[in-house]
This record gives structure tokens, sequence and C-alpha cells, in this order.
């Protein structure tokens, strides 16, 4: 009884907890489809979808530079991001050396840091450099504090390489950096594409920063855009929710192709260490 | 395979390759294997060099500097004056601020408490001899996680609205009498505002169930269930200790993002009605960048990443209790 009954009710309770995530993104979708004088933000199909609404919402808010600065800011950190991580991550998780315990707590440390911990500071170096209001304020400070999880994570992944493999290339003549780039990088793909794709999806979304850093209009990315979009036009629900769909839409695309690797990666990614 | 092992037993000393990359194995062989050592270490500062660079510069210099900032008076133009420790006295003098702090710790409820639950729930039901992948429902269950905070404060502005969601549902169950402008309300807009940040982390907590579930045997639930064990008593005697490390783990993310809350909240109601939800991320963010009361800012901050790593340790030493 419980072993035919069993997986039906599972079945319905996961249904349940997924219908509870899609509604309001139903709801965000179904409203961006409303006329412009519309005020119902519940469920229902509009009779004329308004489809238009997207392109109004993309050329009132700007979504064209909007979108282009956060593709800037995604396309620098996501690299440079990767890249260093994977050179600290290779030495905590492949080589012994003076002052590892430390070091590594020192990175670790970074954590449990808050960006509001960080930011107001941040802020004033910058402008001291004359560097707000650039798109270096967002790029490098996120290169910087993704640091931790990303040299965490690397040196999960290069932890967990077999030792005889590392040894055998060593007593072959391999330099280090041989070592890494032939032997430990092509087995790497997966964990490297997982954390591609989570520093893409916190540097799209990242708020804090962009807000502090950058007053230029032209400069500004999508989440910010959005966000003083809604302060503005707080009358226009369905071009607003037009604006929010758009700002969605790339996260959950990268989501979307990466995501059956994805979630698994994360968790065993994470636990391992 | 077979030569890799036999280079393997080769003595350390007799293989020349990269002298650098060999501290460990090269260290057993006296004088030589410290200089080896040493040699080694150079190699790893190497590859540590940039990324510490950006870390130290970009993350631990600024939060020195705030630790700093936070015990003077400063507007962010003219001179600063020493307040020594009056900024921190502030955080637990001025109601604002004592209520912000006492909101951080009540949202790890929202953040934490429930989502680990409602998690367990779900994993619970997915474990056992026969297991359902149930991967498609999985993945979307997560999908909050990865959605830009700002986009889904403006979703669930919506769903609380006036003609929104909630109450289309309420009045639909001949509940219109409890109906309201759920984020206008001094008594239910913090709950609105908490229950989103469950909604938001339930799935990262689901992920790392799973994760940590399929690494069981299912023999040990066919041994409870031969003995007459239900899904109840599986869950309790091998699901659940199984469990502690990614529970530990779960914990500790969704207390940092609970503390740390600023998008959401920023874009849902800025901390009101009143002082209603606020938290101390869009406090940081008033007092540092509209009011530019700088110091009162970073002791503030300073205050909430010391509540960070309070908590962090807690719960690291409730991982190391009760093997």
């Amino acid at each position: 009884m419980t072993t035919r009954l069993g997986p039906l009710a599972t079945r319905a309770v996961f249904l349940l907890a997924a219908a509870g995530v899609l509604i309001p993104l139903l709801v965000i979708l179904t409203t961006a489809l409303e006329p412009a004088s519309s005020v119902n933000t519940g469920i229902s199909w509009p009779s004329h979808p308004h489809w238009g609404n997207f392109q109004a919402a993309w050329s009132v808010a700007g979504f064209s530079l909007l979108m282009r600065a956060s593709g800037i800011v995604a396309v620098s950190v996501v690299p440079v991001g990767v890249i260093l991580a994977t050179l600290a991550g290779y030495a905590f998780g492949t080589m012994e050396f003076r002052g590892k315990g430390p070091a590594f707590g020192v990175f670790m440390l970074g954590l449990a840091i808050p960006y509001e911990a960080i930011v107001i500071a941040l802020y004033y170096n910058l402008k001291a450099v004359g560097l707000t209001n650039t798109y270096y304020s967002v790029i490098i400070p996120l290169i910087g504090s993704f640091m931790p999880f990303g040299a965490f994570w690397m040196r999960n992944h290069f932890a967990g390489t077999p030792t005889a493999m590392i040894e055998a290339a060593k007593i072959d003549g391999a330099s280090s950096w041989t070592i890494l780039w032939r032997i430990l990088l092509p087995n790497a793909r997966p964990a490297l594409a997982t954390l591609a794709v989570l520093y893409f999806i916190w540097s799209w979304n990242q708020f804090l920063l962009v807000l502090i850093m950058i007053q230029d209009p032209d400069k500004q990315t999508a989440p910010l855009g959005l966000a003083l979009f809604v302060g503005q036009y707080t009358t226009n629900l369905p071009l607003l929710s037009a604006g929010t769909v758009i700002v969605i839409a790339p996260v959950l695309i990268v989501y979307a192709i990466f995501q059956r690797n994805f979630i698994a990666g994360l968790a065993h990614g994470a636990i391992k260490g | 395979m077979k030569t890799e092992a036999l280079r393997r037993r080769r003595p350390a000393g007799a293989a020349s390759g990269d002298p650098a990359s060999q501290g460990k194995t090269a260290s057993r062989a006296g004088s030589t294997g410290t200089a080896a050592r040493k040699r080694s270490s150079r190699v790893a500062y190497a590859y540590l060099a940039l990324p510490f660079a950006f870390y130290a510069v970009f993350m631990i210099l600024p939060w020195l500097q705030t630790i700093y900032l936070s015990f003077f008076n400063w507007d962010g133009i003219g001179a600063r004056t020493w307040a020594g420790l009056a900024n921190y006295l502030n955080v637990f003098r001025i109601p604002q601020l004592r209520v912000a702090i006492l909101h951080s710790f009540e949202l790890m409820i929202f953040f934490c408490v429930i989502p680990i639950l409602v998690a367990l729930l779900l994993t619970a039901l997915m474990t056992g001899p026969r297991r359902p992948r149930l991967g498609v429902l999985r993945a979307i269950i997560f999908v909050p996680q990865v959605l830009p905070p700002v986009a889904v404060g403006v979703m669930w502005q919506w769903m609380y609205g006036d003609s929104g969601f909630i109450n289309q549902v309420l009045k639909w169950v001949g509940l219109s009498g409890v109906a309201r402008p759920w984020l206008a309300s001094f008594s239910w807009a913090f709950v609105a505002v908490g229950l989103v940040g469950a909604w938001v982390t339930t799935g990262l907590c689901l992920a790392f169930f799973v994760a940590g579930a399929q690494k069981v045997p299912t023999e040990l639930y066919e041994a409870v269930q031969t003995d007459g064990g239900g899904l109840v008593r599986q869950f309790w005697s091998i699901t659940l200790p199984h469990l502690r490390g990614e529970i530990v783990i779960a914990a500790t993310v969704t207390a940092i993002t609970a503390l740390g809350a600023f998008d959401i909240i920023y874009v849902m109601t800025t901390g009101g009605p009143g002082t209603a939800t606020i938290v101390p991320g869009v406090l940081v963010y008033q007092l540092g960048f509209t009011t530019f009361q700088v110091g009162q800012a970073s002791a503030l901050a300073v205050v909430l990443s010391a509540l960070v790593l309070l908590v962090i340790s807690v719960l690291r030493i409730f991982a190391r209790e009760r093997p």
C-alpha cells in the first residue's frame, strides 16, 4: 500500500511546492500582458495580451543600455574571476607551503563578510582614484568579493583529484603550470562550468554595489535600472512587469541551459569541503 | 597505469623534475628538502599572489577601513572627529538601530528555520528504498535562488498588493475580510517580507539535502522497512542523522543571507511602514549614502559582520558536538 501510494503523494507535494515557485512568475508574466491602465496583479490570462508592453518597457526604461552594462560587467567578471579562483584553488588544493592554514583561513573569512560591511569604505576608496561611475567600480570589487567562494570551490575540486596523477607528472618533469594546464584543467570542466554559471548569476543580480557606485544612468545595470524604473512608474504596472520579465530572462535562460548539472554540482561541491 | 605506479616507487631524491612542486616528498630528504620546500612555497605564493591581491584590496582592506571609520563622526566630506565607542553604543541605544538588529535575528526564522524544515520534509518524502528522481520539479523549486533579488521584490510587491494574487485567493475562499495590502500593514509587513526570504532559500536547502540523502545506502532503508519501520522512522533514524553536515551548511549559508538581506527589502518596503521591516542592510545604506552619517553606518556594518561571525561560530560548535 505505502509503496504504491508513496511516490504519488511525494509527487503531489513536490508539484505543490513547484506551483508555489511558479505562481509569482506567472503573476508577473500575465500582468506584463495587461493593458497599460490595469491595476490587476492577480492571475488571469488577459483576453487581448499586449505583447507590445515588452517593447514599450524596453524603450521607456532604456533596457538596451541597461542590458549592455550588465553584459559588460558579467562578461568581465566571469572569466577573470574563474581564472583567479583556479589559481588560488590550485595552490590551496594541491600544494604544501608555509602559512597555508592561516592563508586559507583569511580567504574563508571573506565568506562571512557581508557587502554592507565593505561598500562604505570601498566607495570612498574608488572615489579617491576617480573610479566611481565606471564599470571598473563594479567589476573589480565583484572579482575580489567572489574570490573566497571561488578559491574554496576550486580547492575542493583540486583536492579531490588523485595525488598519484600529480606525483607521476612531477616525476616526469612536468612543471606546476603544465600539471595545472594539461592534467587538472581538462578534468575540471564541470567544476569550472558551475563556478562560471554562479559568477554570471551573482554578477548579473548584484544590486547594492551598483546602487552605490554608479549614478550615471548610461552605466547602470539591469537590476538597478529596474529598481529605479519601479520608483518612477508606479502607476503603470504592466510596463513594470514587462521590465521585470526582461531583467529575469537572461539568468533564467542560463539556468535552464545548465540546471541539470548545476544543482547537483553545486550541492556536492559545496559540501565536500 | 602500471608505469605510473612503478614510477611512484622511485625514491624522491632520484627524481629531478620540477623541484618547486615537490615540497611534500622532498622534505624528508633533509637539508636539500628544506630548500625544496622553500621553493615549493614560492611557487604556491606565486599562484596566490594575484587572487590574494584582488581579495585583499577590494574586500579585506575596505572591511578594516570600515572598522576604522566606525570610531569617527564623519559626513563623507568634512573633517573626521573622534567618536570613540559612541557609534557602537548608539546601535543599542537608538530604537531604530536596535529594532533593525532584532529584525535580522527574526529574519533567520524565515530565511533558515522554515526553509530547512520544508526542505527536510520534501527530502524525507523522496528518500527510502525506492527514490523518485523528480528532477524537473526540483529544478523548478531551485529557481528563486537564481533570480535577481530586485525582480523577486517587484514580483512579490504585486503578489501582496491590494488586488494581488494573495488577496485574490482570499476572496475566492470567502475570506475577503482578511484581505489587505500586506506590505502597508504594520503588523503583517515583516511576516510578508520574511516569507519571501523563505521562498528564495528553500530550493537551496533542498539541493543540499537531496545531495546528502543520495549518499545514504538504500540498504539502510530496506533494513528499517523489514523491521516494520515506516516513513517517519526512516526519516528520524536514517535520513536526519546522515544530513547533519548538510543542515549545518544550509543553516550557515541561509543565515548569512538573512543577516545581509538588503535588495528584496529595499525594493519591497525600504524598511517601512515605519520601522516594521527595517533591517541593518537598509539602514547601513541610508545612514551611509543618504544622511551621510558615515561613522554610524560603519559601526552598524561592523556589528552586522560580528553577528555573522557569531552565528557561524555557533553553528560550527553545533556541527562538532554530538558525533
